[in-house]
């Protein structure tokens, strides 16, 4: 690509899809995975259906992760360094629910952030913002008996990509996800509410229907909110392909 | 019935933070009876994708699922069946690990994630050992005769090779489960 769209054209390409998925009727929960306003999709989607397959053997088994692989450190992305990173502190917390609503207990999440200016510790990262040395943003945990992660991290800033012209990303945080079977692995992203440029965002966009792109925004919750500490913000994960039979309605 | 939570890409800064020691190695490179399984991930138009990651979980050399704790601090001794491998800059992946063992009479497969840049959201697929005269098995049954190679594993020196196309000629076959 030698020269970079505008951000109206890419716009104008999501008002499409969107509006030809209003007509359409269908319900969609997932993002599509050939969504053209994301340029780097365009060779890298299937182009054939996915192929049905009854899962067996080790897919309905997850790996298992415990006590031996995670450092309960790791869930607070403010005391890797020798200080405190710059930027709003606050506590992420949520449950890890299955396909039936069942918590997945004891099971490992990761996440992955950019710090305040929305700067990534990352070598191919250019944005010219200010790394912090207090801050790598990389955290795991493994939720509790109830399906409860929590992470203490701080909020990471909106960054500029070349998906286009003035393209920017709305501030996020990478959620990584194991369930109680191999076929409910995914990997994901969480936003914050009210953010201006949801509607500008090929990757959140590429989740055509309004209402299941909600289900990747955190809530504000003041009673996670810690007096002269931290803000705090829930957000619970539902998982995919429980392989069990789903109930009739709930 | 609870909606499931769209997935989203991997992005292209998942290097610093899902990627740990040890994480391609399932048993140290020269145990006895370790294979490589590798491949190299392509994208549409043939081309290399070096910022994928591809997840790998398996059975044991006797088919039993693993359950063991330890696959992020590896002790160089317990066999977790899980691993984990970014592309190289020439989008190969690469797994040191033991064979699996077919579970309950079923073919052996290596089940695989994989996740990209420009990948929405993450792709299921199974690199069966090469079947050596065996029967398909339900699935691979299913698939058109002409697909079916993309869910083989073929043999090489050290073990095996599992390309991954991610679309266009030669497009891997990717699994949707029920409930997806």
């Amino acid at each position: 690509m030698t020269e970079l769209e505008t951000q109206a054209a890419i716009s104008d390409e999501i008002a499409a899809i969107g509006k030809a998925y209003d007509a359409a009727g269908a319900v969609e929960t997932q993002p599509r995975t050939d969504y053209p306003p994301y340029r780097s999709s365009l060779l890298r989607h299937p182009t054939k259906d996915l192929h049905h397959a009854d899962p067996e053997g080790v897919e309905l088994w997850a790996p298992c992760f415990g006590e031996r692989d995670i450092d309960p450190l790791e869930a607070d992305l403010t005391i890797q360094h020798g200080g405190d990173p710059v930027g709003e502190r606050m506590v992420v917390t949520g449950r890890v629910l299955d396909g039936d609503g069942r918590p997945v207990r004891r099971q490992l999440v990761e996440v992955w952030q950019a710090n305040a200016g929305g700067r990534y510790v990352h070598k191919r990262d250019q944005h010219p913002a200010a790394l912090d040395p207090n801050f790598t943003g990389v955290g795991r945990c493994l939720t509790d008996d109830q399906g409860v992660y929590r992470f203490t991290t701080i909020r990471p800033g909106p960054y500029p990509w070349r998906n286009h012209r003035n393209a920017w990303r709305p501030a996020h945080i990478h959620f990584s996800l194991f369930g109680t079977e191999f076929t409910q692995r995914m990997v994901t992203q969480m936003y914050f509410p009210g953010d201006p440029l949801f509607a500008l965002d090929p990757i959140y966009q590429s989740v055509v229907d309004p209402v299941a792109r909600e289900r990747l925004v955190a809530t504000y919750d003041h009673d996670l909110t810690q007096p002269e500490w931290s803000t705090g913000y829930r957000w619970d994960i539902v998982l995919t392909g429980s392989h069990r039979t789903p109930l009739e309605d709930a | 019935m609870t909606t499931a939570t769209p997935g989203q890409t991997v992005g292209p800064f998942f290097h610093y933070a899902l990627p740990y020691a040890g994480d391609r190695d399932l048993v140290a490179p020269g145990t006895p009876g370790a294979v490589r399984l590798h491949g190299t991930v392509r994208d549409g138009a043939g081309a290399a994708v070096p910022d994928a990651l591809v997840e790998l979980w398996q059975a044991d050399p006797q088919g039993r699922v693993v359950q063991q704790q330890g696959s992020l601090r590896r002790d160089g001794h317990t066999f977790t069946g899980f691993g984990r491998a970014s592309t190289d800059r020439t989008g190969e992946y690469t797994f040191t690990t033991l064979p699996p063992g077919g579970v309950d009479g079923g073919l052996p497969f290596f089940a695989l994630t994989v996740f990209a840049r420009g990948l929405l959201n993450r792709l299921f697929t199974r690199a069966y050992l090469p079947l050596s005269g065996a029967a398909p098995d339900a699935l691979l049954g299913s698939v058109a005769e002409d697909r079916r190679p993309t869910l083989l594993c073929e043999p090489d020196e050290h073990g095996y090779r599992f390309d991954v196309r991610l679309m266009g000629e030669g497009e891997t076959v990717f699994l949707r489960y029920p409930g997806h």
